[in-house]
């Protein structure tokens, strides 16, 4: 079952390899890993996802706890949360499909951030499923390059992950 | 303003350290330069790890963080097997290395290793000084990180040039880690319902491990044990919380424990796991222990609890604090029945005629622990020889100490060197086999050049016998790479670092041979020639 940790930690050089060191010692998989700075610069909060069933996902949170730069862990709710993940995609399109190409960037809330003779980039911010949504309609033209920046997520209402 | 080095040194000295472990060499001579100066004993060993080892046994006496040193590079690589083995056993040591100065860093220069990098799976935490002004703050935590909660080993990383520059010392009063606070006292709610289980038991069993060591608690849980009436089982790093003829105490359990106390551990309807992490040498299959039995895993690792074992009350705290707490809230408890049904099983070993030309090292382990004063210290090495120890030594009010958790061969030697500056008027004796013995005879050199009055017992078997039995099981016999033909004569070596020895192939005299090797009062090695066909158990 996939889940979505969130993990501040002291903004201090090293931790992140802290970090991605105990999931491979530990054996533990991870999806993916977003990182950045929070309002308080102090501090840093790790998003990552990881598969896992209950007793892996428990014994992950308390491993990631014993770390000194570990702040706070907090496995989210699926249901009680906002996750946005970034995607920029490079596809190859002939001047004669680029109207195609924006209706259904439009369709897909996506957007051209550049173009050339024989090729557009577009940009789409959403679920991670909805990116792979997007990224199977627009396969069929030709996708030369594509980077995603990995799920990050907060919770839904006035919950809170603060120190 | 003073260097930092010497702020390093002063940081020492605020932390009550007086004796500290290491190796010099290049990159950490700035520190030297200034401990030269000071009062602190520094004790020169033959090679790193025996450094880190000598540390552990340090601390492993006091209770409290001790000090190990090397330089860059191979220095710092040499210490890495003995801070695996410190963080294995929950063992507080401050590493302290030299690092190539900031500007090379990264650029595999000459005796650069990116030693926290290296370390990072098996210390609490480290620290690369990038800020001298930085270290009195690091040393403060780094002491306190060591030290507290579950204790474990702690790097400080410190460049050649950082050592140099001058820093205004102000030493911190406390530590303030936002990220790190370690419970301590064990929360009320659970601590009713365990008591709730044991008065509801007809069967209770109190599993002891490392960890009431490291609380320093041995005295309330046999105390605890009394009051419940229920008999203990220890892990092998719990060998030394209750006097091994108490007839409360069961003995080990686990691979290499004895019957009674791993049929315990099957039969009894209430297991209290205490300050032990279930590790697959102690419980070697957590799933057999009976599905009706109640399990309450008391430790202050909350990562520990349920890792290994289910379990159904677990309780994250400091051991010695939670026993007070439960013998304020129980009642004393008697189970006759329970407690007789294994007491009449538990019989005296009866110890088997050697072959002729050996010892019997099970049975000289025994005498040694009748004869030893009360309050000895005995350290094992790994193989053979550390389960014999583990079974045959009944410690009175005195330590074993052995390295549980990583297995580290050569460790008895260097580890009771520590032992012994830490507890000068104790006797303090190393078991080793012939195999351990030469991965740490160097630090026979470190003894005489320090007066390091140890008493060192050789097992002789020619053989790494533990991989050597290992090999006859499970392989058909076919002995590889375990002959140790070849070995020098122990007693002429002895010799050459003028420490006195006595060689041993009989039980004929060794009554007297063990009084006068525990009475002589200087060095001394025991060499026992042993049978390579004497098994672990």
């Amino acid at each position: 079952m996939k889940k979505i940790i969130s993990i501040l930690v002291e903004n201090h050089a090293g931790v992140l390899s802290r970090i991605s060191g105990l999931f491979s010692r530990r054996g533990f998989n991870i999806d993916s890993l977003a990182v950045g700075v929070t309002d308080n610069p102090s501090i840093s909060r790790i998003t990552l996802v990881a598969t896992g069933n209950e007793y892996t996902i428990e014994q992950l949170e308390k491993q990631l706890n014993k770390l000194i730069e570990v702040i706070k862990v907090r496995t989210l709710d699926n249901d009680e949360l906002l996750a946005r993940e970034l995607m920029m995609v490079k596809i190859s399109v002939a001047a004669e499909k680029r109207s195609e190409v924006m209706t259904i960037a439009e369709i897909m809330n996506a957007k051209v951030i550049d173009i050339s003779l024989t090729s557009m980039t577009l940009e789409i911010s959403d679920t991670f499923f909805h990116l792979s949504r997007f990224e199977e309609i627009i396969r069929p033209y030709g996708i030369i390059e594509m980077v995603r920046t990995g799920t990050i997520a907060i919770q839904k209402g006035n919950d809170t992950l603060t120190v | 303003m003073i260097e930092a080095a010497l702020a390093m040194v002063e940081c020492l000295k605020k932390e009550g350290i007086t004796t500290v472990f290491g190796y010099p060499g290049a990159a950490i001579c700035p520190f030297y330069d200034h401990l030269y100066q000071s009062s602190i004993k520094h004790i020169l060993v033959r090679q790193e790890q025996n450094g880190g080892h000598a540390a552990n046994g340090y601390a492993r006496i006091t209770g409290k963080p001790a000090v190990c040193i090397a330089t860059s590079g191979p220095g710092s690589t040499n210490l890495i097997t003995a801070i695996a083995t410190a963080y294995a056993d929950s063992i507080p040591l401050i590493a302290i290395t030299g690092q190539v100065s900031t500007d090379q860093i990264g650029k595999d220069v000459f005796q650069e290793v990116d030693m926290t990098g290296s370390v990072e799976p098996f210390v609490k935490h480290s620290y690369l000084v990038k800020d001298a002004s930085q270290i009195p703050k690091i040393f403060k935590e780094a002491f306190y990180i060591a030290g507290s909660g579950r204790k474990g080993p702690v790097l400080i990383d410190v460049p050649f040039d950082i050592q140099k520059v001058n820093i205004d010392f102000n030493y911190p009063d406390s530590v303030d880690i936002r990220a790190y606070k370690p419970s301590s006292k064990g929360n009320s709610m659970q601590i009713k319902r365990i008591v709730q289980a044991i008065k509801e038991a007809t069967k209770p069993l109190i599993c002891a491990g490392g960890g009431v060591v490291a609380s320093n608690s041995s005295k309330d849980i046999v105390e605890l044990a009394y009051k419940i009436h229920a008999p203990i089982v220890t892990t092998m790093m719990g060998l030394d919380i209750i006097d091994g003829n108490d007839p409360l105490n069961l003995g080990m359990i686990g691979m290499h424990g004895n019957k009674i106390s791993n049929t315990a551990m099957h039969n009894c309807d209430v297991l209290l796991l205490m300050g032990a992490r279930v590790g697959d040498r102690a419980v070697t299959a957590p799933n057999l222990v009976s599905k009706s039995t109640k399990i309450i895993h008391i430790d202050i690792d909350p990562a520990e609890i349920g890792k290994n074992i289910h379990v159904d009350i677990p309780l994250v705290g400091d051991i010695g604090i939670i026993a007070q707490q439960m013998l304020d809230a129980l009642p004393e408890l008697k189970h006759e029945e329970w407690v007789n049904s294994i007491l009449e099983t538990k019989k005296p070993i009866i110890y088997k005629e050697p072959k002729l030309g050996f010892v019997n090292p099970k049975q000289v382990l025994s005498l040694l622990s009748q004869k030893a004063k009360d309050d000895t210290i005995l350290v094992a090495d790994v193989g053979q020889n550390q389960i014999w120890c583990a079974n045959h030594f009944k410690v009175k009010k005195g330590r074993l100490l052995v390295n549980g958790g990583m297995g580290t061969m050569g460790y008895s030697v260097p580890a009771a060197i520590g032992a012994k500056f830490a507890s000068p008027n104790v006797d303090v004796i190393a078991v080793c086999g012939d195999g351990s013995f030469q991965m740490n005879f160097m630090e026979l050199a470190t003894i005489m050049q320090h007066d390091v009055n140890l008493k060192i017992i050789v097992m002789r078997n020619t053989y790494l016998g533990m991989v050597r039995e290992l090999q006859e099981k499970n392989y058909n016999t076919h002995e590889v790479a375990v002959s140790l033909k070849g070995s020098p004569d122990f007693v002429k070596l002895a010799e050459a670092y003028n420490i006195k020895a006595i060689r041993i192939n009989s039980m004929e005299n060794i009554d007297s041979v063990l009084n006068e090797f525990i009475a002589y009062p200087e060095p001394i090695i025991l060499e026992c020639i042993v049978s390579s066909d004497e098994s672990t158990m």
